[in-house]
C-alpha cells in the first residue's frame, strides 16, 4: 500500500529545532517588554544617573564635605544658588558647618547605595540558603527554619534593626549586619516558597533518583528557577534597607555624624526646620524619596515583564 | 432536517510577540439534532480554540474576526453581551477537561446546580433543587439526594464531571461542547460516562461536540468526524468514513500510527516531523512538510473536495477503494 | 528461563500524613485527627529477567507509579525489598533513600516537567555520568552528541534549552538522559502518554530500537492497552496496590481470566469497533485510604461471593509464567459459598 506512511527508523525526519535562542536575545525580549511602560524607564535613569552621580561625586562636587580642611565657618547656612567663600555656586545651599549640601548628599547616597546593596545581597544569601534547605529537605528542618522566619516576619524590621544596632554599636559594617538580620527572612519566605513548588516537579525527581549529590541538586536545579521572584524582592529589599538606614541615622543609632549618609543629613537639618533654613532637612528627604521610589518602580516592572502569566 | 449548530467559515486569530496568529483557520461544520460530532487534533490543532470561539470566550489577544455560528437560526456572533450570556448554559453548554473549572468548591452540589437554574427559570428554591436532582439522574449518578448535599471535594473526578455535565443539561441545551471532558479520567470510569453521553444525544436529542484527541473515544462515541490540523479542519465526514476510508495523508497517518492496529513489536508507521507551530506555518498545505504524497502544487492553497459527503482540504486525497 | 536480575520481594508502601498540631487539638474534641495512612502498595511481588520489558498496567490509585519509584529508589519501600543482582537498590537511612544505584534510571510522563528548564540539555546529559566518573571527563562532550543522534536527534541541540524543543524532542531528551548513566534497568512511567498520536509512536519505533540495539531491560509503566501489548513481553495488572494479574502479553491479551482485566479490556474504546461498545465497570475506584476488606475488586464485581469480602486472594500458580489473584481462579467463590451456607 502507497499510502502507509514513512514506516519505522528513529533517527528519520525529525525536522530542525528553531534556531539557538542566546542569552543576548532573551536580553533584548526583556528590555523590548521593560520599555513598554516610560515610568519604568525615567525611574531606570533616574537611578543610573543617581548612582553614578553618588560614586562619581569625588570627580564630580567642588567639595569632599567630610575633610574639615575643605570647610570654612564663613560659609554656614548660605541659602541654595548662592555664591560661596570657594568661588563656586551652593546650589543646594549650606549647612551650619559650612558644608556644600549638594557634595554632602551625594556623598551620602553613596553610603546609602553602598549599606542598601550589600546588605541586601547579604540577607539574600542567607536567606536563599535557608528558604532552600527547608524546601529541600522538608519534615522537621522545615518546621524549625520557617517557624523562625515566621516569627521574625511578626515582629517590625525596624525594631529589630534599632535591638541589633543596640547591640552591636554604630558605624556602616554594623549597620549592614543589623539590615541582614532585620531582612533575610524576607527572602527566606520567598525563596522557601518557590523552592516548594519547584521541589515537587519532576525535574528534581529525576536528578534525584539519577542520584546526584544534594548541594547540586539544590543549587544547579533548584536554585536557578526560584531566582526570578528573587530578583524583584531584592530590588524592593534594597530601597527598603536604604530607608531603614536613613532612619537608624535619623534616630541617631546609625552612623555617626562624621559619615556621610542621608539620615544623619536630614537629622542634622531637622534642628533647623523652623528656623528659615528648611533646605538643610528637604534636600535630602527629597533624595532619599526620589531613590527609593525610583527603585521600587523599577522592581515593579521588573516583576511584570518576568511574570509568566504576561509573555506574551 | 436543520441543523442544531451550524459553524460557516469560522476563524479567530491570536495576537502575539512574534505577529498573528490563526488559530483557527475558516472552520465549517454543522451537528443536527441528536448527533454527536467528534473533533479530532493534535495539540496546536486549534480544536479547543474551535470551542470556546464558538461559545464566544475568546479573550485579547485573541479575536473572532469571521464567521457565524448559528444556533436554531440565530447567529450567535450578533448577538450582545447580555444574550450571549443569556444563550450560554440555557441553549449552549460546554463541559470542561476539568470539572473544578464549572463547579464552585465552596457550594454543595445542589446549592449551585439550584442557583443556575434559577438564573434562567423562575422558580422555587425546592423547585430548582428537584429539578437538579432529575439532572443528576440522567447522568446516571447514584442516589442523586445525597450528591446534591455534597461539595464538590468530596466526590471523585469521575462524579465531579458526571455533575459538571448534568449542570450543562439543566435547561436541556440545544447545543453541548466538550473539550476534553473524559482525558482526565481512568478508563473504566471513562467508559460509564461515553456510555451515558451517548445515551442521553439519543434521548434529549441535544447536539453533541466531542473535542478530544483521543481517535478511539470518538470513533466509538461519534455520529461523525471533524479532523483538524493547524487550525483547519483537514478532512469531514461520517465515524465509518473518516475511520474507516481515511482520505487526508494526515488522517491516515494517525489511524495508522495506532499500536493496536499492528503485530506486537513491530515498528509502527509514524508521521515524520513534530506537531507544526502555528506562527511558523508553510504555504499551503500546513501539513505539506510532514506528508508522504506532497508535491510542488502543494505550496498553493489546497482545495476542498468532496465525495459523498466526506471533505478533504488536499490536493492529493488518497483515493477510494 | 533466565534468572532474574531485578527481584520485588513482598514490597508495600504506606505513606503516612501526619496531622498538624491544630489538627491534633481539634481532634480530641471531634475524635479526628489521626495520622491519614494511604496503602500505596500491598505486597508485591515481580520478577525481571535480563532484556524484558515487564508492563505494568492499572488505573489511578493502583499504585504502578508508586511501584516505579521504588524500583527507581525514589522512595525506601516500607516492607520488603527491591534488589538488581541481589543488591539492593537503596540503603536506607532514617526514612530517606541514603546509597542510591545508578544501575535504575527512570523516565517521567511529562517531558515537560521532567527537564530543568534552566539547564542546557548538554549539561543536563552530562551531570549525571560526570559526577559518577560513567565516562571520562575528556569524552563527556563527544559521547552526549553521539547519544543525541542515538536518539533522533542532532548534536548541535546540546547547547540550547528545553523550551526550545518540542514535547516529543523533550521526551527523547529525557531518554538520551537516562541511557547516559548507562543503566541496567529502566522503569517508563507513562512515558508517551502526554505525546500526541503522532508523536507517540516516534517515540514507541525509538524505544524499540534501542530496546534492539542495547538489549534494555525495562519497566513499562501506562495505563494504555494497546501501547503495552505492543511493546511489552510480560504484563502485571493491578488495582489498589495488589497485583491481580501477571501473564506473557499475548496469553493476556489472548484470555484475561481476572475479573478486573476482563473489564478493563472491556471498558477500553478502540479506534473501528463502531459506536456505543463500552462495557463499563459498574462503580467507582474504591480509596487507598479505606481499601476494601478481602479482595478489593469484590465491591465492583459481577462474580463476587462471600468469601470474596472476607479473604485476600492469593496469587496462584506462583513460578508458572500466569498468576492471577482471583478465587475463582483456586476452586471458586462457589464453593466457599455452599460452605459458608
Amino acid at each position: 500500500m502507497s499510502e502507509t506512511l514513512i514506516p519505522g527508523g528513529n533517527t528519520l525526519a525529525v525536522p530542525a529545532a528553531p534556531p539557538a535562542e542566546t542569552r543576548v536575545m532573551r536580553m533584548r525580549n526583556f528590555w523590548s517588554d521593560y520599555r513598554r511602560s516610560w515610568v519604568a524607564i525615567a525611574a531606570l535613569i533616574v537611578i543610573v544617573a543617581l548612582i553614578v552621580g553618588s560614586f562619581g561625586a569625588p570627580w564630580l562636587v567642588p567639595q569632599d564635605p567630610y575633610d574639615l580642611a575643605n570647610l570654612d565657618w564663613l560659609d554656614a547656612f548660605l541659602p541654595p544658588g548662592t555664591e560661596g567663600s570657594g568661588g563656586y555656586v551652593h546650589i543646594l545651599g549650606t549647612d551650619n558647618a559650612g558644608r556644600d549640601m549638594l557634595s554632602a548628599i551625594l556623598y551620602g547616597l553613596r553610603t546609602s547605595f553602598v549599606i542598601g546593596i550589600s546588605a541586601g545581597a547579604l540577607a539574600l544569601t542567607v536567606g536563599i540558603t535557608i528558604g532552600l534547605t527547608a524546601a529541600y529537605f522538608g519534615g522537621r528542618i522545615e518546621a524549625f527554619l520557617m517557624r523562625i522566619v515566621d516569627l521574625q516576619l511578626s515582629m517590625p524590621a525596624i525594631l529589630l534593626a534599632l535591638v541589633m544596632v543596640a547591640m552591636l554599636g554604630q558605624g556602616v559594617a554594623q549597620i549592614i549586619l543589623a539590615l541582614v538580620v532585620a531582612q533575610y527572612a524576607y527572602f527566606a519566605r520567598t525563596t522557601h516558597g518557590a523552592a516548594s513548588v519547584e521541589r515537587r516537579k519532576d525535574y528534581i525527581e529525576a536528578a534525584r533518583s539519577t542520584p546526584l549529590p544534594t548541594r547540586r541538586i539544590m543549587f544547579k536545579h533548584l536554585l536557578p528557577n526560584v531566582l526570578p521572584p528573587l530578583i524583584v524582592v531584592a530590588t524592593v529589599q534594597v530601597a527598603s534597607a536604604i530607608s531603614l538606614e536613613a532612619t537608624l541615622s535619623f534616630l541617631g543609632v546609625g552612623l555617626p555624624l562624621t559619615e556621610p549618609s542621608l539620615g544623619t543629613l536630614i537629622s542634622n537639618g531637622f534642628k533647623y526646620i523652623h528656623a528659615g533654613r528648611p533646605w538643610l532637612s528637604i534636600y535630602p528627604g527629597l533624595f532619599l524619596m526620589v531613590t527609593v521610589v525610583a527603585i521600587n518602580l523599577v522592581g515593579d516592572q521588573v516583576r511584570t515583564v518576568i511574570d509568566p502569566r504576561n509573555s506574551r | 432536517m436543520t441543523a442544531a449548530l451550524e459553524v460557516r467559515g469560522l476563524t479567530t486569530r491570536f495576537e502575539t510577540r512574534g505577529g498573528d496568529v490563526t488559530a483557527v483557520n475558516n472552520v465549517s461544520f454543522s451537528v443536527e439534532k441528536g448527533r454527536i460530532l467528534g473533533l479530532v487534533g493534535e495539540s496546536g490543532s486549534g480544536k479547543s480554540v474551535t470551542g470556546f470561539s464558538i461559545l464566544g470566550l475568546i479573550d485579547p489577544p485573541g479575536e473572532v474576526c469571521a464567521g457565524e455560528v448559528l444556533v436554531d437560526g440565530n447567529d450567535l456572533r450578533k448577538l450582545s453581551d447580555e444574550d450571549m450570556r443569556k444563550m450560554r448554559g440555557n441553549r449552549v453548554a460546554m463541559v470542561f477537561q476539568d470539572p473544578m473549572m464549572t463547579l464552585n468548591p465552596v457550594l454543595r452540589v445542589g446549592d449551585q446546580m439550584a442557583m443556575a437554574v434559577r438564573v434562567h427559570r423562575k422558580m422555587s428554591k425546592a423547585e430548582a433543587w428537584e429539578e437538579s436532582r432529575k439532572a443528576l439522574d440522567t447522568v446516571g449518578i447514584p442516589s442523586p439526594e445525597e450528591r446534591l448535599r455534597a461539595y464538590p471535594h468530596q466526590l471523585s473526578g469521575g462524579m465531579r464531571q458526571r455533575v459538571a455535565i448534568a449542570m450543562a443539561l439543566l435547561h436541556s441545551p440545544a447545543v453541548i461542547i466538550a473539550d476534553e471532558a473524559t482525558t482526565a479520567l481512568d478508563v473504566s470510569i471513562q467508559g460509564q460516562i461515553l456510555a451515558e453521553v451517548r445515551d442521553l444525544a439519543d434521548r434529549t436529542g441535544a447536539a453533541i461536540v466531542w473535542i478530544t484527541h483521543d481517535l478511539a473515544v470518538v470513533s466509538s462515541l461519534a455520529d461523525d468526524i471533524c479532523v483538524m490540523y493547524a487550525g483547519r479542519i483537514v478532512e469531514r465526514g461520517t465515524a465509518e468514513q473518516v475511520i474507516g476510508q481515511p482520505r487526508h495523508p494526515y488522517t491516515k497517518g494517525l489511524l495508522d500510527s495506532i499500536p493496536a492496529r499492528h503485530e506486537p513489536g513491530t515498528p509502527l508507521p509514524q508521521i515524520p516531523g513534530s506537531t507544526p507551530q502555528l506562527s511558523r506555518l508553510p504555504s499551503g498545505c500546513p501539513f505539506r512538510p510532514r506528508c508522504p504524497r506532497a508535491t510542488e502544487v502543494c505550496a498553493t492553497e489546497p482545495p476542498v473536495v468532496t465525495v459523498d459527503g466526506q471533505t478533504v482540504l488536499c490536493h492529493h486525497p488518497l483515493e477510494r477503494t | 528461563m533466565t534468572d532474574p536480575i531485578l527481584k520485588i520481594d513482598h514490597v508495600s508502601k504506606r505513606f503516612t500524613r501526619m496531622p498538624g498540631l491544630a489538627e491534633r487539638w481539634v481532634g480530641k474534641l471531634t475524635g479526628g485527627g489521626k495520622p491519614v495512612v494511604v496503602h500505596a502498595l500491598s505486597d508485591v511481588s515481580l520478577e525481571v529477567t535480563k532484556r524484558e520489558v515487564l508492563g505494568i498496567v492499572g488505573e489511578s490509585g493502583c499504585g504502578k507509579s508508586t511501584l516505579g519509584r521504588v524500583v527507581a529508589g525514589i522512595y525506601a519501600p516500607s516492607d520488603g525489598s527491591v534488589t538488581l543482582h541481589g543488591k539492593p537498590i537503596a540503603r536506607e537511612h532514617g526514612g530517606n533513600v541514603d546509597k542510591l544505584t545508578t544501575q535504575v534510571q527512570m523516565i517521567h510522563q511529562d517531558p515537560f516537567a521532567s527537564l530543568n528548564p534552566r539547564m542546557k540539555v548538554g549539561e543536563t546529559l552530562a551531570e549525571g555520568p560526570r559526577h559518577h566518573k560513567i565516562i571520562p571527563a575528556n569524552q563527556v562532550r563527544e559521547r552526549m552528541r553521539e547519544l543525541l543522534e542515538k536518539v533522533g536527534l542532532e548534536g548541535a541541540y546540546a547547547d540550547r534549552l528545553p523550551h526550545q524543543f518540542s514535547g516529543g524532542q523533550r521526551q527523547r531528551v529525557a531518554i538520551a538522559r537516562a541511557l547516559a548513566m548507562e543503566p541496567e534497568v529502566l522503569v517508563l512511567d507513562e512515558a508517551v502518554a502526554s505525546l500526541d498520536v503522532s508523536i507517540q509512536a516516534q517515540v514507541l519505533n525509538l524505544f524499540m530500537d534501542l530496546r534492539r540495539d542495547l538489549g534494555l531491560t525495562a519497566l513499562f509503566i501506562s495505563h494504555d492497552l494497546s501501547v503495552v501489548r505492543h511493546v511489552c513481553d510480560r504484563v502485571a495488572i493491578m488495582y489498589l496496590g495488589r497485583l491481580v494479574e501477571l501473564a506473557p502479553a499475548d496469553e493476556l491479551y489472548a484470555e484475561p481470566k481476572h475479573p478486573y482485566t476482563q473489564a478493563l479490556f472491556a471498558s477500553v474504546p478502540t479506534v473501528g469497533t463502531g459506536k456505543g461498545r463500552f462495557e463499563a465497570i459498574k462503580g467507582e475506584i474504591p480509596s487507598p485510604i479505606d481499601p476494601p476488606p478481602g479482595c478489593a475488586f469484590h465491591p465492583r464485581c459481577p462474580f463476587a461471593g462471600p468469601r470474596c469480602r472476607a479473604e485476600v486472594p492469593r496469587l496462584t500458580g506462583a513460578g508458572t509464567a500466569r498468576t492471577v489473584a482471583c478465587h475463582l481462579n483456586d476452586g471458586g467463590v462457589e464453593m466457599k459459598t455452599e460452605a459458608a451456607a
